[in-house]
Parts: C-alpha cells; structure tokens; sequence
C-alpha cells in the first residue's frame, strides 16, 4: 500500500514533466510575483514603521475628492481583474477575437485607473500642497511614503498595461497560447492585489471623515 | 592520422572571422556560453577587487604609512567590498550555477534563455557603472569620485549632506540594475531545477549541486528584493528630497540597517550554498564512494536557506535592540552552526574509508573543510552578543568573513574551476601549477587572515586608513600584507594556467574523472544542444549504473 502511495508521488515529480503540471513560464511568473510582492512589502514595511514611529501622523484625505476618487479608482481596477478573467477564459476556448476584445478593455481600466491616479496626485499636490519633500502638516515623511508607495504601484500598472498590450497583439496576429494570455493576467492580478493593501492602509487610514 | 591533420585543416579553414565570433557570443543565449561570460566577467571584477585589496594592505603595512590619503583609502575599501560581493563572488556562483544545472539535470538550456541573456548584461552593465564612478563621478565641491561610503553604506553617510556629488548615485544604480539581473537570474535556475530534469531524474534523484542551486535561487527571490526596496527609498531620499533614512526629519537610519542586513545576511549563504554545493560534487568523485547522507544533506541545506531568513539582526548588535530582540538573534544565528555542523560531518563521512586522490580540486576542498570549520567557530563567537558588543566593528570581524567568503566560498570556486574547466573548456589544467596555486594561495591565506584576528582583539577598528606606532598591532599588519602577496601570486598562477591551459593543454575527453553526473556523458564542451543522447536515469549516480550495469546503485536507492 505504501509503495502504491510511494509510486503516486514519484510520478508527481518525475522528470521530464512539470511538477503539478505547472509549465515553467507560469512557475517563473510566480516567482517574480513572489519577489515582487516582498518588494512591496519592504515599502509597506517602512511606512509603517515610521508612521507609528511618528507621533502625529497627518490625516488629509477629505472625503470629497480624495476617498471619492480612489474608492472609484479601486473599483476600475477590480473590474479591470474581471475583464482579464474573461479573457483568459475565451482564450482557453479558442477565441481569440473574443479574447483581444477583453484585454483591450482590461488595458482601458488600467489606464483609466493611471489617469484618475494622477488627478487625484494633481489634486493634492496643487490644493493640499503636499509634495514628496514637504507638506503643511510637517511631517514630510507623510509625502515620501505616500508618493513613493502609489508612485511604485503606478509604475507597475503603467507596465502592465504595456504587456498586455503586447500580448493583445500577439493574441490578435495568431500568436501566443493561452498559457501566455494566463501568465500575463497572474501580472495583472498581482498588480490589483497590490492595490487592495495600498488602498485601506494608505488612504483608508489616512482618511479625514 | 593524417585523416585528423586533415579534418584539423578543414576546420581552421572553417573558423568564423573575429567580428562574427564576438557577434556570437554578445548575441547568444546559449546557457553554456552565458555561464563562461559569467565567469570570465566575474574573474575581471575579482582582479579589480583584488588590486584594491592590495592598495588597502600596502597603505597598512606599517603605522603612519602615507602610501594612499585618507579619502582614497575609504573609496578602496568601499570598492573591495562592493566589488567582490556584487561582481565577482555572485557572477562566479550565477556562471557556473548557469553552466552546470542544465547539463547536470539532463536539460538542453534553461528554462528562459533570453532572460538568462538579459540578466548577464544588467549585472554586466550594473559593473560598468560601478567603475564607471571613477570617471564620471566627480561632484560638486570637489567630491571624492568612486563611492566611499563602506559596501553596507549606512544612513545618514549616504544623505546629499554627507556624501554631495554622484560617487553614491553610481554605487546605488550599480547594485540596483545588478539586483534586477539577479533576480532575472534567480527565477530562471529555480524554474529550470523544477521544470526542466530529463525523464527519470526525479526530485530525489538530482545531483545535490542542482539541489543546493535551488535553494540558492530561492534566497536570492526572497533577500534580493528588500534591498531593492531599499535602494528605491535611499534614490527617493537623495534625488526627489524625501526623509526616509533623514533622522532630523523623522525618518530613521536603523530602517536602512534593517534592510540592507534582511538581504546582507541570506546573501552569504547565497554565496556559500552553491560553494558546498561544489564541495558536494567533488569530494564524493575524489574519494570515489556516493555522497554520505544524501536526503539529510537536502534536508540540511533548506534548513540552512530557511534559518538564514531569520537571523540579520545579529549584525546589529551594537544598535541597542531590546533584550529580548538581542536573544532571539543570538539563537537564531546560533541555530545554524547545526545543520551546518551536519553538512561538514557529511562530507568527512564521504571521504572516510575512500580511496582519496589528492588533484587539485579535492586539495581546494579539504582545505575548505578545515577553514569552513574555523569561519563558522568563530561566527558563533561572534553570534554571541557580549562578545559582538566586545569586538563589533573591528578586524576581528574583518578576519571572521574573509575566512567564510575565502577560506569557505573562493576556494571551492577554486576547486569547481579546476573540477569542470575540462568540461568547459575540453582541455585538462597543468596539475603542478595546480598545485602551486593551492600551496601558494593557502600560505597566503593563513599568513592574512589567520593574524588579522590578532590585532582585531587587540582592539584594532576595521577601515581606519593609519594607525599609530607601539599598540601592538605593527608585526600583525605587516604579516597580514605579506600574505596577500602570496595570495596575489597564486592567483597569478591560477590565471596563467587556465590561459596555457586553454590554448596548449592536453585534451581533456569527456570524463576525465570518471564522474557519474550527466554532465560527463557528453562531449568536452558540450554542443549546443548538450546531449545528442541521454542515458537512463534510474538513481542519483546514472553515470555509474551505464559503467557498472553488475552492480548498480538503483539496486540499493
Ligand atoms: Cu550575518
């Protein structure tokens, strides 16, 4: 009974075949999800330690615009994620119209998040004149982290959506299989994921109600 | 014979102009070819790092010396570091882990060969402008050149106040680029030891280099990445005026501290996990019996990867944690000497009772044994916070890491060069210069690093540029000087017989040590392709099963 046990688990890891049938491009996007997301935390990291280190710790995100704009700004983002599903999912069954159609509207939500991204930055930089070095509250760390954490996560929206405008159309000229297609929405799930610990811990909890 | 001169004349005829082959070997994404770039790259930077190696040990051979000032004497030290850390210990281990794994796992290439080609020339270009600062680094007020603010570069010395001009800017960009590269390098051996093993060679029948080369990787995914973090905070504070590491604004030095030691400490065994994975390979071969306690050597080198997370702050001792902070420090990093301790009985355990052959390689690896042995006795010392408190910051220390990175990991690098260069390069190494580099360079070793101890416990603080004369630590210094002279020596040797070697040396063939991995059943180099033919892969020796088909070891695993 144990060698039967035993043989399972053999032909699990046998050579020659990927180990629970993970293909090497997924394996290595997982990888770099994993050292990304441990980037991102060293940053979480930081910020929270010194926004507990710091006594008064400001507070400026009024509820209109800023909880407005960045609930919304969560909102495409999560509805971007859904997008990428349907497209990993027609291009499971083949379709590959289909499947350009959803990642260009997943493209679209990530822009749209950027655009409304950078208002809300122009917002509090013009009105509330808090800038990356300085800020009225005097404590010009709240600037730093904040600027730096979002600033980070833009970037990385700002690449996706890149990707995933080469995948389109790659997609689009018969190219690519639809582990590529995955692998691309594991990117961009990640991304989202991201955003969901920026979100409460950065504007949330600095919300002005 | 003359048929051989004749394909000999047709392939001279053959050979591709200069410019194509370098057109080649730019352009390739052959893992082979990446792995010898890796190396040749990394022996570049290892000579760099070692002329300044020298510079330091000049300057201090004698008290009040003037040979270098003051501010070249820290760009110096500041470079050593960086240097051999970053460009040349790491491209060692990343060649010959990229060289070896695929063909020791019965791969064609890697799992991302353009990514494999990508992260080679962001750590070559992240080199590049290291050294680049010596030019182009010139500040205002006129500031040093190259980076001179030690490899661990505390807050506040890199804020603009302290470090004006681009030395520091150079130093970041430098490691940033070449962690980026690391990373894209770490991903690829993971996903290749997982993804690509050859039908047969399943998780518990691979040779322990591609063992330990996985756990490598996975260090290098988790550690690398906080360090970057933490270069984007530093690139935040300096360029866009932010406060991260600004005391005086509320930020906080001891957050950089944190980081940098998060990714610093796994970083070691990051070096020293492919070194005894070397060690692995080649005192089982030289001591012709299987490796003694296989699965407990996996076991212990996760254990090892594991434990290495979790024990940076002991580099910071002399900070003031709390005391409960400091105890689990102190047992954390004492934790490790334990599966450590298993690996080196392991390895004695190998080599008692065989039939032991003294070449070159297995010389590099005893004498790896003993010295790895006295690194680790001493980082237990160390790990013990008293006496941290006592010797923090002086050559103590100094004595107790360059005993690890060359007493443990270069000379297993030594060994490894020795073990495959027939392989890679399918001529066999001159064995008495061999030789002469391995008694030359343990001379010099010891004539270092065994007396820096000395003068470390006679209160000698590391990188100070001068000392004064009567404080007992003259004799030691000079001493110490004198043995990197043997050591620059040896590995002038070393050089000069991998060249000859290279260009006169007898043809190798494919085994020359009757070896039982993979890698030996193919032509010496291998082809692009790696095998035309595999053979069955039934136990962890599949060499050994072809050779001894009476008696093999699938009867027993
Ligand atoms: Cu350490």
């Amino acid at each position: 009974m144990s060698s039967q046990a035993n043989a399972a688990v053999t032909s699990l890891w046998e050579g020659g075949r990927s180990p629970y049938a993970v293909n090497s491009k997924k394996f290595g996007m997982w990888l770099f999800v994993v050292s990304d997301a441990l980037t991102f935390s060293a940053l979480l990291m930081a910020y929270t330690y010194l926004r507990v280190s710091t006594p008064n710790w400001p507070t400026p995100f009024h509820f209109s615009p800023s909880i407005v704009f960045s609930s919304i700004m969560t909102f495409v983002l999560l509805s971007s994620s859904l997008t990428m599903v349907m497209g990993v999912h027609t291009m499971n069954h083949g379709n590959r119209k289909a499947t350009v159609g959803w990642i260009l509207a997943t493209m679209a939500g990530g822009l749209a998040f950027v655009v409304l991204h950078l208002r809300e930055w122009l917002n509090l930089i013009n009105n509330e004149h808090i800038t990356i070095f300085g800020n009225p509250m005097d404590v010009p760390l709240f600037g730093g982290t904040f600027f730096t954490l979002t600033g980070l996560h833009m970037t990385h929206v700002i690449c996706g959506v890149i990707y995933l405008g080469i995948i389109a159309a790659g997609v689009g000229r018969g190219k690519f299989k639809a582990e590529d297609v995955e692998v691309s929405g594991l990117y961009w799930h990640f991304v989202d994921l991201v955003w969901m610990f920026i979100f409460p811990l950065v504007y949330l909890m600095s919300a002005r109600i | 014979m003359s048929a051989a001169r004749a394909t000999v004349a047709v392939v001279r005829s053959e050979r591709a102009p200069l410019v194509d082959t370098l057109h080649e070997w730019v352009t390739t994404v052959d893992h082979k070819r990446l792995g010898i770039l890796y190396i040749i790259y990394a022996l570049l930077f290892l000579a760099f790092g070692g002329i300044e190696a020298i510079i330091i040990r000049i300057q201090l051979i004698r008290p009040h010396n003037t040979f270098v000032s003051p501010q070249v004497f820290n760009r110096m030290f500041t470079m050593h570091g960086t240097t051999m850390i970053f460009f040349a210990a790491m491209p060692l281990v990343f060649g010959f882990a990229n060289y070896l794994v695929p063909l020791m796992i019965g791969a064609r290439d890697t799992a991302f060969p353009r990514l494999n080609a990508f992260s080679f020339w962001l750590t070559a270009f992240g080199g590049l402008l290291l050294y680049f600062s010596f030019l182009g680094g010139n500040g205002l007020y006129g500031a040093g050149n190259a980076p001179d603010v030690g490899w661990f570069a505390y807050a506040p010395l890199t804020s603009r106040t302290f470090s004006p001009g681009h030395s520091t800017d150079f130093w970041i960009l430098a490691l940033l680029l070449s962690g980026i590269g690391s990373m894209g390098t770490a991903i690829n051996i993971a996903a290749t030891v997982l993804c690509m093993r050859c039908p047969g060679m399943t998780l518990g029948k691979m040779p322990l280099l591609a063992w330990l080369n996985f756990t490598m990787a996975g260090l290098v995914i988790l550690s690398m990445s906080p360090l970057t973090a933490a270069q984007l905070m530093l690139l935040v504070d300096r360029y866009l005026g932010g406060h991260f590491f600004d005391v005086q604004a509320g930020g906080s030095a001891v957050l950089w501290m944190h980081f940098f030691w998060i990714f610093g400490h796994p970083e070691v065994y990051v070096l020293a996990i492919p070194a005894f994975a070397f060690a692995s390979e080649i005192i089982p071969v030289f001591s012709r019996k299987p490796i003694f306690g296989y699965p407990v050597m996996v076991a212990a080198t996760l254990a090892i990867g594991f434990i290495s997370m979790s024990v940076w702050a002991h580099h910071m001792f002399t900070v003031g944690m709390t005391s409960a902070g400091n105890t689990f420090f102190v047992l954390s990093t004492m934790a490790i000497a334990v599966p450590t301790g298993i690996k080196i009985f392991n390895w004695l355990a190998t080599i008692w009772g065989g039939k032991v052959q003294y070449r070159t390689p297995m010389l590099f690896c005893v004498a790896f044994l003993f010295q790895f042995l006295i690194a680790g006795l001493t980082g237990i010392m160390l790990a013990a916070a008293p006496f941290d408190w006592q010797l923090s910051g002086s050559y103590f220390v100094v004595a107790h890491f360059h005993y690890v990175i060359v007493g443990g990991i270069l000379f297993t690098i030594f060994g490894a060069f020795y073990y495959w260069f027939p392989k890679m390069s399918g001529r066999m190494y001159n064995e008495a210069l061999g030789k002469v580099h391995f008694w030359l360079f343990t001379a010099g070793f010891h004539l270092t690093f065994d007396f820096m101890h000395v003068p470390g416990v006679l209160g000698m603080p590391r990188r100070i540029y001068t000392y004064e004369p009567g404080r007992g630590w003259d004799i030691w210094n000079l001493v110490i000087t004198i043995g990197v002279l043997f050591q620059a020596v040896a590995t002038l040797v070393f050089l000069g017989n991998l060249l000859w070697s290279k260009l006169w040396g007898k043809v190798a063939g494919s085994d020359p040590w009757d070896g039982w991995t993979l890698e030996w059943s193919t032509a010496s180099p291998p082809p692009a392709y790696n095998f035309p033919s595999l053979p069955e892969v039934r136990s962890r020796r599949p060499l050994w099963d072809l050779k001894h088909p009476e008696d093999p070891d699938w009867h027993y695993e």
